[in-house]
């Protein structure tokens, strides 16, 4: 079963700007990838929801306002406790070196600062999906 | 992935099996198949709400304030947002749930985003089976919205119950030029975005052009909404109820299913024997191909040439 790998791009809590998530799914569209783009200040639990509804292999949060050690385990825990424990989380944003291996502790597979770039997001997307 | 056991989640109208489901007749015909033989039986339950117009008129906007308005009459809704693929990577961006993400977690509505793939008429070929499978998880209400469209997408016609062709005010003279098309499939006309100036102008000219129409037992009413703010929603939901005993009432309900039933079965014939005849025409089609890029043969002939040879072994 060949299919289109489906990632949703999603911004948690409360900042309000989104230009690093509409550049993620603009790549992400052009790499052939189809995206299901949330929009702003979604909650945890809106998160699951739609990676439930949307049926996505990836999760790619985007998290700029500095409380992702909150927010960002609570959407994995969510995920899992539905079951998703076959799709890849993927953090982008403003995260302190310090801050990243707890989320991936939590089960973020890669987190990926600012000045990351979006060939290499693509191509450990490709790598990692565990479903397709 | 067993199937039978997917069928018999998303029977159960368990969110996970459906959306699974779905991710199963987007991609993988033989699944498709027997997915759809199970299920089947257990649909003919929702009522089919087609949501279509131009890029930005608020038909997500729209969708979303009708289903939530659905779900505090305690129906539950599903949502089916088709949106464009790119012809050039075959990638898409969904964005219609930008505008449905607004409440709280709500078991008893699904909201699902496809893409159209490639797939011309306002929908994607997958659509179709989406519904089905909705249907069968006892969605009483699918609110089927269109990517969005110009004059010649009228395919939702063929797989909803009332269509909802929604414009906004200061189309003006434009509504001359696409009469045709969309403008003939509404079964409702929305002026979506009615504190806009302009409004009375819009309605008035929609009004002007359905009163051209030629006489039919069913004139369809022109609802103004302001969707973003829940207004009009509450007179959009008579209309569609008004549609709705039309077509029980004057027998078109059963009309309109079996028209529904046989161009469904035609698209899955067509789609068969296409299949079929390409990769039976194989080589032929490459000798074909050349003649025609090179003037040697015009296309017709170059076909007819083809089918001959296969009508002569018969």
């Amino acid at each position: 079963m060949t299919r289109t790998i489906k990632v949703l791009v999603t911004k948690i809590g409360l900042d309000s700007h989104d230009r690093g998530a509409k550049i993620i799914a603009r790549a992400y569209r052009d790499a052939g990838m189809e995206v299901v783009y949330t929009g702003l200040r979604q909650t945890p639990e809106q998160v699951m929801q739609a990676a439930l509804e949307e049926d996505v292999d990836v999760v790619a949060i985007s998290i700029l306002s500095g409380a992702h050690s909150i927010l960002v385990p609570r959407v994995v825990k969510l995920l899992r406790d539905e079951g998703l424990d076959d799709v890849l989380v993927l953090v982008g944003g403003v995260i302190p070196e310090d801050d990243i291996p707890e989320l991936k502790e939590a089960g973020v597979k890669e987190v990926f600062g600012t000045g990351s770039n979006t060939d290499e997001i693509i191509a450990f997307t490709r790598q990692n999906v565990r479903r397709v | 992935m067993d199937i039978k056991e997917l069928a018999d989640g998303v029977i159960r109208g368990e969110k996970r099996s459906l959306a699974r489901a779905i991710t199963v007749v987007e991609n993988n015909p033989g699944g498709t198949r027997e997915l759809l033989g199970y299920i089947y039986p257990h649909t003919g339950g929702a009522y089919i709400i087609g949501v279509t117009g131009s890029p930005g008129v608020g038909k997500s906007t729209l969708v979303y304030s009708l289903a939530r308005y659905y779900r505090s009459l305690g129906k539950k809704v599903g949502v089916l947002a088709v949106d464009p693929t790119s012809p050039f990577t075959g990638g898409a961006i969904l964005g219609d749930r930008i505008r449905m993400s607004g409440g709280e977690i709500d078991q008893g509505l699904y909201i699902r985003s496809l893409a159209s793939r490639g797939h011309l008429g306002g929908l994607s070929e997958a659509a179709s089976d989406a519904l089905a499978l909705i249907d069968a998880a006892g969605y009483e209400i699918i609110l089927l919205e269109t990517v969005g469209t110009g004059q010649a997408e009228v395919e939702v016609m063929r797989f909803a119950h009332t269509v909802l062709v929604t414009l906004v005010p200061g189309l003006g003279d434009e509504i001359q030029a696409i009469k045709a098309g969309i403008l003939e499939i509404g079964d409702v006309f929305v002026v979506n975005k009615a504190d806009r100036d302009g409004v009375d102008k819009t309605v008035l000219e929609i009004e002007m052009m359905l009163d051209l129409a030629p006489l039919v037992s069913y004139r369809p009413r022109v609802i103004r909404t302001v969707a973003s703010k829940d207004e009009g929603i509450e007179e959009l939901v008579k209309e569609i109820e008004r549609h709705k005993e039309h077509l029980i009432a004057s027998d078109a309900l059963n009309q309109k299913q079996m028209y529904m039933a046989e161009e469904r079965v035609k698209d899955i014939l067509i789609r068969r024997v296409s299949a079929y005849v390409l990769d039976r025409a194989g080589t032929d089609l490459d000798i074909a191909m050349q003649d025609i890029a090179s003037r040697k043969k015009d296309p017709y002939t170059a076909a007819e040439e083809i089918l001959k040879d296969w009508f002569e072994e018969a």
